[in-house]
């Protein structure tokens, strides 16, 4: 039987990081995609955290966690309301669109 | 610990918090037509912040759980960020009333975003660092995006908002490592932790950690290689907005990172100080040549103030009082000459709409004398002509990195200052000795007239006050040091 340790849950953790990351660099088709990237970042880190703070026995890692859980859901109303101005000016939400200004 | 002794160590932050929702509290009640009304008690509210951060407690005192700390470093942040953000205020409402952007929610973000800026700068935890920088970030992102019909103000925001959600999440799997293997989040545990070297079996999950708080950061100063946001953002946003973006944000992250890096990772300087090196190089390199090109004003600024960063970075390289005194000053004369450009910035109209155009400045001394005057004034400044502000602000950066010995930074610093000088030159001489363009719109308005002779005042004049900032800046930075 294989034991299910405190390295398990981070390498899941990094893996789920990683493929947020790699959604938001590698994705050319929609910027909704992006904002479930940014969101999969977000539930990533609070396994990490969930898991270590079970590891340490330390309350602290779930507050936090909480606390993410909250700024994450102003973060995404915040990011789909700026979708919907963006989309009524632009009329598409295709990330290869977004090219007004180059830098 | 007393509740009420701690209320009255967040009296500044109560009083932004609290006005922020009664003012957005009449605003959802009158409408838009009591814009003008909310934007001068804003203005009012940040002024009675300001006097209360002031009156506030010399003495070092920690608040909430040791979650909150007041002292004299996070009061001179403070008082910078507050005065930062009542100037722009007071040059963005005739902007706004002009240019259409009408909405009573436009200084409430302002106050949002600074109250940010303080729980930042007063932060003694990750959590409630992670906290202040999201209340920031968060209403930035709308200002960025407030100009609702404009294509450009909706992609700038579109851009900052996923560029700085990433940052923040990089911040938080870097802090959530260092909790990992550490076990605490507080920064006098962490301080302590620290303070003799790190065990081998932590050092590598902490070194990880520290360097994904830094890149997130250093996005949040817009450091190269995490600039990409910066020009754009700039151009889109509407002129006040990319003019505060441009000063109390940066200021608020800059302290933030010289507190993290100093009081809680103090002891892990042989790892982040190679990396901050390496940033400071490459921001003021690629903030000194990507700009020479940028026919857009604000464009132009983009790129002056990643080079800024830079500089003030090289203060934080030291490592030492010295250099956080140095970046201290570099911020306060920042503040002066980047409110007073982006003032003159304002002030350049033609029929009147916004010129943005580098070149259209051609003959700008024939129409308007006075702001040429200025906006040179400014340029100079920002380029280190030694008399202006700007001098003072890079000579005790450099004299820090030196006393550090950080030689190849210090020279390489300087070359950079050089180059970055051609496109401040480059503005000069377009202003005078160029053939005239059409003429731009001789009346700009008295506050960002009174805000523009103040400015350069300063600026000029800014050997007279030299020495209190010094002072001033030294007691700030020492309370770090303790």
């Amino acid at each position: 039987m294989l034991d299910i340790g405190l390295s398990h849950y981070l390498i899941v953790a990094a893996i789920l990081f990683t493929l947020g990351v790699f959604g938001i660099f590698l994705n050319r088709k929609n910027v909704i995609i992006i904002l479930m990237s940014i969101e999969l970042m977000l539930l990533s880190v609070n396994i990490n955290l969930v898991s270590f703070s079970a590891f340490l026995n330390d309350l602290v890692g779930q507050v936090f966690a909480m606390f993410v859980l909250t700024v994450a859901a102003a973060e995404a109303a915040i990011g789909l309301a700026i979708l919907v101005i963006y989309f009524r000016n632009r009329g598409s939400i295709s990330v290869e669109d977004v090219n007004m200004m180059k830098g | 610990m007393d509740i009420l002794t701690d209320i009255k160590l967040i009296w500044p932050e109560l009083c932004i918090a609290l006005s922020a929702m009664s003012l957005l509290m009449i605003g959802a009640f009158k409408g838009d037509n009591s814009t003008k009304t909310i934007t001068w008690m804003s203005i009012c509210v940040m002024g009675i912040a300001c006097l209360l951060v002031i009156l506030g407690p010399e003495t070092p005192s920690l608040a909430f759980n040791n979650l909150f700390v007041v002292d004299q470093f996070s009061n001179y942040s403070k008082v910078l960020i507050l005065i930062g953000a009542t100037l722009t205020l007071i040059f963005a409402l005739p902007f706004n009333l002009r240019e259409g952007i009408p909405q009573f929610e436009f200084p409430i973000l302002l106050l949002f975003a600074v109250l940010g800026m303080m729980m930042m700068v007063s932060a003694n935890d990750l959590i409630a660092l992670y906290l202040g920088i999201e209340l920031q970030s968060l209403s930035l992102y709308v200002l960025a995006a407030i100009r609702r019909d404009s294509i450009k103000s909706a992609e700038a925001g579109l851009k900052y908002f996923v560029l700085g959600a990433l940052s923040s999440g990089i911040l938080l799997y870097g802090m959530t490592m260092v909790y990992g293997f550490s076990g605490a989040t507080g920064f006098n545990e962490l301080e302590l932790a620290f303070s003799d070297g790190v065990a081998n079996n932590q050092l590598i999950g902490v070194t990880v950690g520290v360097i994904f708080i830094l890149c997130a950061l250093a996005f949040k100063v817009s450091a190269v290689p995490f600039h990409m946001w910066t020009p754009d953002v700039y151009e889109g946003a509407p002129t006040p907005i990319t003019a505060f973006f441009s000063i109390a944000p940066k200021i608020a992250a800059m302290l933030l990172l010289a507190r993290v890096l100093l009081e809680p990772f103090g002891g892990l300087f042989v790892q982040w100080q190679q990396v901050i090196c390496f940033i400071a190089i490459a921001s003021m390199t690629f903030g000194a040549f990507a700009a020479i090109n940028q026919t857009n004003i604000k464009r132009l600024m983009a790129y002056s103030s990643i080079g800024h960063m830079g500089f003030v970075l090289v203060g934080l390289a030291a490592g030492t009082l010295a250099g956080l005194q140095a970046v201290l000053l570099y911020l306060t004369v920042y503040l002066f000459m980047n409110v007073g450009t982006f003032a003159c910035i304002l002030a350049m109209k033609r029929d009147d709409r916004m010129v943005e155009e580098i070149n259209q400045l051609a003959g700008y001394s024939r129409t308007n004398p006075r702001m040429t005057i200025a906006l040179t004034i400014f340029m100079f400044s920002m380029a280190g002509i030694p008399p202006l502000a700007g001098f003072f602000g890079k000579y005790f950066v450099f004299k820090a990195a030196i006393d550090a010995e950080l030689y190849t930074l210090t020279v390489i610093g300087l070359l950079a200052s050089v180059v970055s000088a051609f496109y401040y030159l480059r503005i000069v001489k377009l202003m005078y000795f160029d053939e005239a363009m059409d003429e731009f719109d001789k009346s700009i308005g008295k506050e960002i007239s009174l805000i523009t002779v103040g400015m350069s005042i300063v600026t000029a004049f800014f050997i007279i006050i030299l020495w209190p900032v010094l002072d001033n800046a030294a007691i700030a930075a020492s309370s770090i040091f303790l």
